[in-house]
């Protein structure tokens, strides 16, 4: 039902790419995030919780969107999008033709986010997985507890006058965290205008978030001890930096987990917390969807297809140009340990 | 153990070296002696003796917690430490109840060291059950702690900062005290911290002052009349110290190696008491040092010690006196030094005098400098006449000025991920060089690239990978670097039969095409070269 060519997942029986990596004439979209969504393809079609954030992301593009578990018919195949649980507006894209059924997961999570419909267990022939985080090391504690963690570093900050930079994905990561931080927050969350638009967004869906105050040009120094401050991984290490007085870094990913990844890159604090399945999540939606074949794409997916074929079921890796967590972690925050001089 | 495990996670968890000292200054101030007392020994870098085997502790990790022997070596290529992946792969595990927390020195004195001469069913029953009542901080510092292998980011200079701030005396004091053998308990602890200098123990060495590399033009240093210039030679770092009768050989690592080296031990029992002498072990022969492949074949070789120490003799070369009749003179100008290092040292075969070298000018003093492959050192030591012997590397006073790195020009051809720091980033990497139309690997470099560089060669490489094999990684042979190495010697144990000393990357070669790369035959010259 799939194939993988250059341009993307191809569904020859509908005529339309999955998440294509170069332009096509139909793309089908999991999710906005910049590796799944790529400008310059005639049509796009995604599910409706998506669509505005989508049309941000790619302004001049032609979006059409369906809700969740509606089925189309595209060519000869039946397509419905279903929550993928990963950020607003993700979907597992599931595919029905002749009989057989195959699901495309895009990216997605089981851990609780209020942010996004949870993820729906689809029964299918065929499933085809991320692998983000696909090695047993990976497995998240609550988000409730690391929400904690989180205000006990600010609190500890502010208390000697220090100012916090949580730096996060400007697009899930940062609406997650507010969503979590919403019972906490006695003070507006400070963010970074790259964050603003997407919050914007966030909130006119009707999602609640710790309410928050864009830093503007003339906020620096005192006005923001004390202040708990989300921002973009690219802001690192630029001169927008030196507006915080004495910053506490801290990155918020499922990479935190290890700690030698978080020192190399420098951050005072690595807070876990990931949209992606952890380990047991991952192997437990594989069960859950009945699937004897699986095919896997990206992250830790020689990893997760070995494990799995030892397990009894037919797995097969695809190579996509998807990145997950790790791609835009590496890039930006690379580049920003560079600015500052560092070598290793 | 908590409270270790929350110091651990304090000093872990900021980049800021105040906050990482105030961290163990109020872990001083507020733990058991004993505690404090096996806190220094494990945050200084010293290490239990050997328990078990640590390929015993990943089996026990693995059957712990269901996960094929496979998937552990793959996420030991994304963690880098097998301390932390086993803290980590446990997690998932159901914990047992908790049996109340014990002191530091509790754990380690009444259950880890007699842990040493179980049976190993024991052993495993033993700490498979305390990975199961510990919470995911603890059971790493645990793992830590049996295996030895406790670098935590603090280095043994922050510590000796914090002790000597939590206990207001001075630093080099602490140091001192710090130097050489000494066991931790609560009475230990009180002494170190005591104000009053207790009776020395007899083999404690002094605390190693160290030269900074020069990178500036040695113009800018002054007044060549003002420097004491030495050949730097590429050996053990050592201090002797003769006192009460005995002789004690340490290395830089405060290791004693007195029983590797009987020549030197027997050769220092000439020197009068209380005496400290620092200067370099080489492998000597013929009045000239013999490359340092050949030293490396005394070390850590305690087997066949005579036979070894007939093929490859060695030297002491003594260049600084610490301590003259049992009196320490560290803080005497390293001229007046030199001058009562004169007196002592009068043999010329084991243990010997470092030679001056004498120049009018820098110009002169870097012409010089061109002799010293031939010679078999690495350059020059810059010793400011006036200064005193300090502690640790401070710049300004001791500079190496160095030769400059042999260089080739080698193709990236495998490569695999680092670890600490590095893990999960594929920062190993193996280079060739043509031979036939093959490429030949013939060094391991990881250091030299910035962030941004490694970055975007992992990034490369995740996506040119070839082949696999576990970890390693082979793939497409495009990339030249530019690597430097200090020496190079033939080698049996490798297949291009050459081996070369200390490579790292001087610079990606974006600019030549892999054909382009050296051959063998060019490195085959460069040893015959050095060797005639």
């Amino acid at each position: 039902m799939i194939a993988e060519t250059p341009r993307g997942l191809f569904c020859e029986g509908g005529g339309f790419y999955i998440d294509p990596w170069q332009p096509v004439d139909r793309a089908l979209i999991t999710h906005a995030h910049a590796d799944h969504a790529s400008a310059g393809s005639r049509a796009y079609l995604c599910a409706t919780p998506g669509a505005q954030i989508l049309r941000r992301r790619l302004p001049d593009a032609t979006i059409a969107s369906i809700d969740y578990g509606v089925p189309v018919t595209i060519g000869n195949v039946r397509v419905s999008f279903h929550p993928a649980g990963h950020i607003l507006g993700s979907a597992q894209i599931r595919l029905e033709r002749g009989g057989e059924v195959w699901v495309v997961s895009g990216d997605y999570k089981r851990a609780p986010d209020a942010t996004c419909a949870p993820f729906e267990p689809l029964r299918c022939d065929v499933f085809v997985t991320e692998a983000t985080f696909a090695l047993p090391i990976y497995t998240w504690d609550p988000p409730s507890i690391v929400v904690r963690e989180i205000v006990d570093w600010w609190h500890a900050a502010r208390q000697e006058g220090r100012s916090c930079v949580l730096f996060c994905y400007v697009l899930g990561k940062a609406q997650r965290v507010l969503a979590l931080l919403q019972p906490f927050a006695d003070v507006p969350i400070r963010i970074h205008g790259a964050l603003a638009g997407l919050t914007d967004a966030y909130r006119e869906s009707g999602i609640a978030l710790a309410a928050t105050e864009r830093i503007t040009e003339d906020m620096r120094g005192p006005t923001l001890a004390g202040s708990l401050v989300l921002a973009p991984l690219s802001a690192r290490g630029t001169v927008w930096m030196r507006r915080l007085p004495r910053p506490s870094t801290a990155f918020a990913s499922g990479l935190m987990r290890v700690r030698g990844v978080r020192r190399q890159r420098g951050f005072d604090r690595g807070f876990v917390l990931s949209d992606h399945a952890d380990w047991p999540g991952l192997l437990a939606t594989i069960r859950e969807t009945g699937a004897p074949r699986v095919f896997v794409t990206h992250g830790w997916s020689d990893a997760l297809a070995r494990y799995l074929a030892e397990a009894g079921l037919e797995t097969q890796v695809m190579r996509t140009a998807f990145e997950g967590e790790a791609g835009e972690f590496g890039a930006a925050a690379a580049a920003s340990a560079d600015e500052a001089g560092e070598r290793s | 153990m908590k409270q270790f495990a929350a110091l651990y996670d304090a000093i872990d968890r900021t980049t800021s070296t105040n906050a990482k000292v105030a961290a163990l200054v109020a872990y001083f101030r507020s733990a058991p002696p004993a505690d404090a007392a096996w806190a220094v020994f494990f945050l200084t870098g010293r290490r239990l003796k050997r328990l078990l085997p640590s390929a015993s502790l990943r089996e026990w990790a693995q059957a712990e917690a269901g996960v094929p022997e496979w998937l552990f070596m793959e996420s030991y290529a994304a963690v880098g430490d097998f301390a932390e992946l086993i803290a980590l792969v446990l997690d998932g595990v159901a914990r047992a109840p908790e049996d109340g927390d014990l002191p530091l020195a509790g754990w380690v004195e009444t259950r880890i060291m007699p842990l040493a001469g179980e049976d190993a069913e024991v052993q495993r029953d033993r700490v498979v059950s305390w990975w199961r009542t510990l919470d995911r901080s603890e059971r790493f510092v645990l793992n830590k702690l049996i295996t030895g292998e406790f670098r935590v980011g603090v280095a043994q200079t922050l510590v000796m900062r914090a002790l000597a701030q939590a206990i207001g005396i001075d630093q080099k004091m602490i140091a001192a005290r710090l130097m050489g053998d000494w066991a931790p308990s609560a009475e230990w602890f009180s002494s170190i911290t005591s104000s009053v200098p207790a009776a020395a123990e007899p083999s404690q060495p002094y605390p190693f002052f160290l030269a900074s590399p020069l990178e500036a033009d040695p113009e800018t240093l002054g007044d060549i009349r003002e420097w004491f210039v030495e050949w730097k030679w590429d050996g053990i770092r050592a201090q002797v110290v003769r006192r009460a009768g005995e002789c004690w050989i340490w290395s830089r690592g405060e290791e004693l190696i007195t029983h590797r080296f009987p020549e030197v031990t027997a050769a220092a029992t000439h020197l009068p008491d209380g005496t400290v002498v620092d200067g370099e072990i080489l492998a000597f022969a013929e009045g000239r040092p013999m490359p340092f492949s050949a030293l490396q074949q005394r070390i850590g070789r305690q087997r066949q010690l005579a036979q070894i120490m007939r093929a490859v003799p060695v030297a002491f070369i003594a260049y600084d006196l610490l301590e003259r009749g049992g009196t320490d003179v560290r803080s005497s100008p390293l001229t007046e030094r030199r001058r009562m290092l004169e007196e002592i040292i009068t043999g010329t075969s084991v243990v010997r005098l470092s030679e001056e070298v004498v120049s009018d000018t820098w110009t002169t003093l870097g012409r010089l400098r061109g002799e010293s492959r031939a010679r078999g050192v690495e350059g020059f030591m810059l010793k400011r006449c006036s200064s005193a012997y300090g502690v640790g590397r401070r710049r300004g006073d001791w500079w190496k000025w160095k030769i400059d790195p042999f260089t080739v020009d080698a193709v990236l051809i495998y490569a695999q991920p680092g670890s600490g720091k590095r893990a999960s980033l594929l920062t190993d990497y193996t280079f060739g060089v043509w031979d036939n139309g093959q490429l030949v690997p013939v060094a391991k470099a990881y250091s030299g690239l910035s962030n941004a560089e490694i970055a975007e060669m992992d990034r490369w490489i995740r996506r040119h990978t070839k082949e696999r094999h576990g970890p390693v990684r082979v793939v497409d042979p495009v990339h030249v670097f530019e690597l430097g190495f200090e020496a190079i010697a033939a080698s049996t144990r490798h297949k291009s039969g050459i081996a070369v000393r200390f490579p790292r990357m001087l610079r990606w070669r974006r600019d030549k095409p892999a054909g382009e790369a050296d051959t063998l035959d060019a490195l085959r010259e460069l040893l015959r070269h050095t060797q005639g």
